[in-house]
């Protein structure tokens, strides 16, 4: 525990930073500043894509038409799902990559800067030519965010502006997926070998391979619904010999690596919190970097398990199902080993370790409604239901958000310098988790009792559950405003005080071997990599 | 120490630029093309799409600009060989990304001549869908569909300006190639002669592709319109064309690098990443003559 503020004896300061908020933001090279930028988008886009839920729940609150006309409820469901997929969670988690990856590998910055730059530059003008299509005639894109054909081509003018908002954030995606790999593979400080990297470096890099390998393909699919819809082609119209179905599958088989690119970088959070609050290495450390691994593998042979109620032959339906439920082995690995990490550990629960083991539960809860609809018979009955809506929000909210909240309360301390308040940290998180539970979980039920996805409308014996779920969506959503002012209040230095280095007892890693808050430029000669420093090496 | 961005040329560091003026003008110049193009693909008169051209205009300015900044940092040896190495991973996993924007098309090709044409033909779990719905088509490619979708149509035979044409991009990736060991032995002026010539080859297909084109479209009816054969053959063909277009420019530009004495025979990153594009476009041609245009 003596080796605290070694690195920081090579850190001359060189913190000038650019002044003025054109040079500051608008050209930052930094990848903290840039990192910041990711994060405030996010938690932006998190708060719009939010007031949409806020109204779909408001909506269903109790049968009939109440608020919204049908049509704009689908333009509300489509956007939110877009909007939270696109630019909260993904942006989230290059926030984190962005922050904290040339840190953690010992990298004066990210290996391409400018670049850099541009991939977060891209997202606000993609977002609001997105958006922009809530005024235009006919509206914002209403098929739900999988852009089925036909539906989709006979929504009025916002095909061509989504398509183009997609191929932005497509780019965007690629370069920030690009710049991710160029750091982990060539900026590493000497003697920070692969297998030495801190597990969210690891996730990432895996995570990006996803991003460059499916994103294009989006863009391809995408591309097909624009040409079909004003240029005439037929790929998706029988007539011409094309097939609706196709773009199903061009579709899935980037949206299936894609719920992966939303759910690796949350493991690699969770592995950097359990064990520092465990004071325990990382149980199987490489077991983690194989099972991560494995999981991107499979992500690219079961999109089909998508489609299982569309019409497959039967040898498809097995392959499908059959592969899918492979996922769950790599997967459980990762749980195990994180509940080995606790097991006989010295553990505290400060407000990160919360949501982190909170994650554990609830998103193991998503992983078994899952593989429950992974049966392809069975997935006949719950396909297109509240069950599936239950399911996803379990794995991403409770999931992917939980982890990118649990990671914010943990590294907020070193990005801002002050330590938030350890008492409004733990009101957020047990207001956030027992009202998430009453939001999403009666959605199994209304799911399995036959109650289908993206309607404004439901039959009468729906009514209950759906007003527990609103009323769960609406204390949810008040908790995320109280999760803004405990940044806020942090970041100005309001009623917390001054974080160490360390910030966590147990914490291992270089991260928490430099100041808090984390000097503007960090390793600019190169890190010393000692190993001791390291949370997975002394395992070994 | 001293401002960065004037004077970090010290070898031993990994060169982080300070300022970056140009990625704002390409998210405003990406914004113009894209709202310009949408508004002109929803416009019901016939006009000129003013904005979509300021967008490239922006874009093309940007590319000026960004690419100037990091050759004139180049070539003043700001960049150590970590930076290199950095730009050479750009540049691989760049055009991996490209070579999964082609599968999806190459994917969609696949899965409409083994899968949904079949079906339709009444093939499998396509025996109702070909009864009840399309009762009397056959479903054999080439096909514009059950419902005949833009007329009867003819095919571009492969075996004239195609195979010309992949002649052509053969050997301006052996003409490329021959400039690169030019260049790393030192010859300038045959990296010159050889660079011109493959920009030639690659002008000339770009040539004949227009012509197949044209020759489509006026004397074979067969069009973007011409049912599922024409949207899988324009649209693998004309981004394939795009990019060969691209390469060209590329190579145009490294061709007047070349002329202006940039590169070093140990040192020609701009170089080697216009060539690796260009051997890219050259195999998915390959694919393309077999896929398309034989098979």
């Amino acid at each position: 525990m003596s080796h605290a503020a070694v690195a920081d004896t090579h850190d001359h300061d060189h913190d000038h930073k650019p002044k003025g908020f054109v040079k500051r933001w608008l050209m930052t090279t930094n990848h903290k500043d840039i990192g910041t930028l990711y994060l405030i988008f996010a938690l932006t886009m998190f708060i719009l894509g939010g007031a949409m839920a806020m109204i779909i729940r408001l909506e269903l609150f109790q049968p009939g038409l109440q608020f919204v006309q049908p049509d704009f409820f689908n333009q509300l469901t489509t956007m939110h799902a877009l909007i939270m997929v696109f630019g909260a969670v993904m942006p989230a988690f290059v926030g984190f990559a962005n922050w904290m990856i040339p840190i953690m590998i010992g990298a004066p910055d990210m290996a391409l800067p400018r670049m850099n730059n541009w991939s977060f530059w891209i997202l606000p003008f993609a977002f609001t030519m997105l958006a922009s299509t809530f005024f235009m005639d006919g509206g914002a894109p209403a098929a739900g965010w999988t852009l089925y054909p036909p539906l989709v081509l006979q929504g009025g003018q916002n095909l061509a502006f989504a398509v183009f908002a997609i191929h932005m954030l497509g780019i965007s995606s690629i370069m920030g997926a690009i710049n991710v790999i160029a750091t982990i593979m060539n900026m590493r400080a000497p003697n920070m070998g692969y297998l030495k990297m801190p597990l969210f470096v690891w996730t990432w890099l895996i995570t990006a391979f996803l991003l460059i390998a499916v994103m294009p393909v989006f863009a391809g699919a995408v591309t097909m619904l624009l040409t079909d819809h004003y240029f005439g082609t037929t790929f998706f119209n029988a007539a011409g010999g094309g097939d609706p179905v196709l773009f199903q599958h061009i579709f899935w088989f980037f949206g299936h690596p894609e719920v992966y690119i939303m759910i690796l970088p949350s493991f690699g959070i969770i592995s950097e919190i359990i064990p520092t609050f465990a004071r325990k290495p990382l149980f199987g450390y490489v077991s983690m970097v194989y099972a991560t691994a494995g999981i991107a593998f499979l992500s690219f042979i079961v999109w089909a398990h998508h489609m299982f109620s569309v019409g497959m032959p039967l040898g498809g339906e097995l392959f499908f199902m059959y592969a899918t439920f492979l996922i769950s082995i790599p997967t459980g690995v990762k749980v195990f080993n994180w509940v080995s990490t606790m097991w006989k550990g010295a553990m505290t629960f400060e407000t990160p370790m919360l949501w982190a083991i909170a994650f554990i539960i609830l998103f193991t809860i998503g992983g078994f409604s899952g593989l429950m609809l992974a049966i392809a018979p069975a997935d006949f009955q719950y396909h297109d239901t509240y069950f599936v809506v239950a399911h996803f929000h379990y794995v991403l909210v409770t999931g992917a958000v939980f982890a990118i909240i649990g990671g914010a309360y943990y590294w907020l301390p070193k990005w801002s310098g002050n330590m938030y308040s350890e008492r409004l940290g733990k009101i957020h998180f047990w207001w956030s988790t027992i009202s998430v539970n009453v939001l999403f979980f009666p959605q199994h039920f209304l799911g399995l009792a036959g109650m289908p996805r993206r309607i404004p409308d439901y039959s009468t014996q729906f009514a209950e559950f759906n007003m527990w779920s609103s009323i769960g969506g609406f204390a949810f959503g008040l908790a995320q405003i109280f999760f803004i002012v405990i940044v806020w209040r942090t970041v100005k230095g309001k009623g917390t005080t001054k974080a160490t280095s360390r910030v966590w007892e147990g914490a291992k890693g270089l991260e928490w071997f430099i100041p808090s808050p984390a000097p503007h430029h960090t390793f600019q000669d190169g890190a010393p990599v000692n190993d001791e420093h390291l949370a997975h090496v002394s395992s070994h | 120490m001293s401002n960065p961005e004037t004077s970090n040329n010290d070898h031993n560091q990994y060169y982080v630029p300070h300022l970056a003026r140009w990625p704002i003008v390409g998210s405003i110049g990406m914004t113009l093309t894209a709202v310009g193009a949408a508004t002109f693909m929803n416009s019901e008169t016939a006009q000129t799409p003013v904005l979509m051209y300021l967008g490239f205009a922006t874009l093309i300015f940007m590319m000026f600009g960004w690419f100037a900044e990091v050759i004139k940092e180049s070539e003043t040896n700001m960049y150590n060989p970590q930076v290199d190495t950095s730009f050479r991973m750009g540049m691989v996993w760049f055009i991996f990304s490209e070579v999964m924007f082609f599968a999806s098309f190459f994917g969609a090709l696949w899965y409409i001549r083994n899968m949904s044409v079949p079906w339709l033909g009444g093939e499998g779990i396509g025996l109702f869908t070909n009864s009840e719905l399309w009762s009397g088509y056959e479903g054999v490619w080439p096909t514009n569909g059950p419902a005949d979708v833009g007329g009867k149509f003819e095919l571009i035979d492969p075996y004239h300006l195609p195979l010309i044409n992949t002649i052509l991009l053969m050997t301006s990736s052996i003409t490329l190639t021959i400039a690169h060991h030019a260049l790393v032995d030192g010859a300038r002026k045959k990296v010159i002669g050889w660079l011109i010539a493959t920009v030639v080859l690659g002008a000339t297909f770009l040539f004949f592709q227009v012509e197949e084109y044209m020759e489509a479209y006026q004397h074979l009816d067969l069009t973007l319109k011409s049912g599922v054969y024409g949207s899988t053959f324009f649209m693998l063909t004309g981004f394939h064309g795009m990019h060969v277009t691209l390469g060209a420019i590329m190579l145009i530009v490294i061709t007047v690098r070349m002329i202006r004495g940039h590169f070093k025979p140990e040192s020609h990153f701009g170089f080697e990443a216009v060539a690796w594009y260009w051997h890219f476009v050259d195999v998915v041609w390959l694919g393309l003559f077999i896929f398309v245009y034989i098979i």
